[in-house]
């Protein structure tokens, strides 16, 4: 046990080590608040579909040799999420039918573009990386960790600023725009923050990862509680500690990082799903 | 003293038209029912005078000093409501959030008028409960606490005794009556249920597509309309 933390305190005096620690819980953090959100307008499929838009994207703006990659994925993303958040009123195809059709298509477009086109030696590599984020989170520049603490910080702001009118237009959208309350504008700001998560923490899990990071710790949480703001609270503690313990794991036992945290959550949901059960039968 | 006055309204969506030639009156301490089969333009109706659903042709005026937000709103409930983690209070609460300006946080004055309301329908001692453990009639009273929350001078009601058991519909209706007699608000419902339309309400307006019939409870028992339903179908005579 003295060693494991010897260990941890010298890993941790590496910078690049503590910039992966702060992002991670910093993007665990955002992604599980906007989760709740998420998971209860059943948008769970959200996060993957845009994750593998922001693929798409990234391909193409290695392909084109951009200097910072984020120029082309932040835009097309935000307007992807734009358009899927649009529950369907005037959309011919179905919302869940929509998510998994720019999803996959997206997907496949950037694979296709990565492998004829790219200049680099490791074609597969790269793509791997992409997919699960194996390199990206421990080569992060200061760039990186200060827009990662802004944007949490913009997350957490929303959250304080406008808990009472999440609350009421994800218990009932109609209700709330009888009310006289900016339901539309409200949605454009879900959209739009939900799209840059899912670019910052492509960084963290890589894209194929990151819906797990947006449901998991709000579907652990309403498994054990039953008010909004207990399962708002309880997501953002668990998902920052299964964030730190999965990041520590994966330092010491060299596992990639995203999948370790992943693993973390899913061993969190089943010990909810368990405490769940045994309270209910009470 | 009229409160909603529509005229020639013509409703639907995507340029679709669902009804047309719809024109009634609503005054303050009315009982207004609208009743009709399903597709008839009940919802649309109810949509429209919500302001959710923009209209396709005629007007719906406001006067009395009513404006949109002075409309209270009980919808049917949704799917993803019965699982949804909310307390009772929470949910009540969140009929407050047209009052407030920018500040984050209920005041005090919106905290008392939750409790009044909770107090009103009797579900004071639930509102630490979760919302998804209580029965159907439960959760009715809360959504129409929260409701109350919004305005107190106008209710529409979204077919609110569907799914609930013989005692909680003829609770719900009880506290309709009281809601419309002893509080003066003036009520709007929707309904399948045309017996108990002609017993509580007090005036009737009865859909297909367009109005079968508009005025007060006692002549549309005389009327064609009433008989037809009776019979167990709605002449539909008019090609929407």
């Amino acid at each position: 046990m003295r060693q494991t933390l010897d260990l941890l305190v010298e890993y941790f005096s590496y910078p690049f080590i503590r910039y992966a620690f702060i992002v991670g819980v910093l993007i665990a953090l955002s992604s599980s608040l906007l989760g709740v959100i998420l998971v209860l307008k059943r948008f769970s499929f959200i996060g993957d579909g845009l994750s593998h838009v922001a693929f798409g994207a990234m391909a193409v703006a290695s392909v084109a040799g951009l200097t910072n990659n984020m120029l082309l994925v932040l835009p097309v993303t935000v307007i992807a999420a734009i358009l899927l958040l649009r529950t369907g009123q005037n959309t011919r195809i179905k919302g869940d039918a929509a998510v998994a059709m720019i999803s996959v298509g997206a997907l496949a477009i950037g694979y296709l573009i990565m492998n004829m086109f790219s200049m680099s030696a490791n074609v597969s590599g790269d793509v791997c990386s992409t997919l699960f984020g194996e390199t990206a989170i421990l080569t992060l520049s200061k760039l990186d960790v200060w827009l990662c603490i802004g944007m949490s910080v913009i997350v957490i702001l929303f959250f304080i600023l406008f808990y009472n009118k999440i609350f009421a237009v994800t218990f009932d959208e109609n209700f709330a725009s009888t009310t006289g309350m900016g339901v539309k504008g409200f949605n454009l700001a879900v959209a739009v923050i939900t799209a840059f998560i899912i670019v910052l923490a492509m960084n963290l899990v890589g894209s194929l990862l990151i819906s797990a990071l947006v449901i998991f710790p709000a579907l652990s949480s309403m498994r054990v509680f039953r008010t909004f703001k207990s399962v708002i609270i309880s997501s953002a503690l668990l998902s920052v500690i299964c964030a730190s313990l999965g990041i520590m794991i994966s330092v010491l036992a060299s596992t990639p990082v995203g999948a370790t945290v992943v693993a973390v959550n899913i061993a969190a949901f089943g010990v909810f799903f368990a405490v769940g059960a045994l309270v209910r039968r009470k | 003293m009229p409160q909603i006055i529509c005229r020639d309204l013509v409703l639907g969506y995507d340029k679709k038209i669902v009804s047309r030639n719809i024109s009634f009156e609503v005054n303050r301490g009315d009982y207004l029912c609208i009743v009709g089969d399903n597709g008839s333009g009940k919802s649309t109706l109810m949509k429209a005078l919500l302001g959710l659903l923009p209209t396709m042709g005629g007007s719906i005026e406001l006067s009395d000093g009513l404006s949109q937000s002075d409309i209270g709103y009980l919808p049917q409930q949704t799917e993803h409501q019965r699982d949804f983690p909310a307390s009772v209070e929470e949910v009540v609460l969140s009929g407050c959030i047209g009052h407030k300006g920018f500040l984050p946080i209920y005041r005090m004055s919106d905290k008392i008028r939750a409790h009044k309301n909770l107090r009103k329908l009797s579900i004071d001692g639930l509102q630490k409960r979760p919302y998804s453990e209580l029965s159907g009639g439960q959760q009715q009273r809360v959504l129409l606490a929260r409701a109350l929350c919004a305005a107190d001078r106008m209710i529409l009601m979204d077919e609110p005794v569907s799914g609930l058991d013989p005692a909680a519909t003829l609770e719900m209706y009880r506290i309709t009556e009281s809601l419309n007699r002893d509080d003066g608000m003036t009520v709007i419902m929707i309904s399948h249920d045309i017996d108990a339309a002609v017993r509580y309400a007090t005036h009737i307006l009865h859909l297909a597509h367009e109005p079968l019939f508009f005025g007060t409870k006692e002549d549309y028992i005389k009327s064609g309309a009433y008989r037809g339903a009776g019979e167990g179908g709605i002449n539909d005579e008019t090609d929407a």
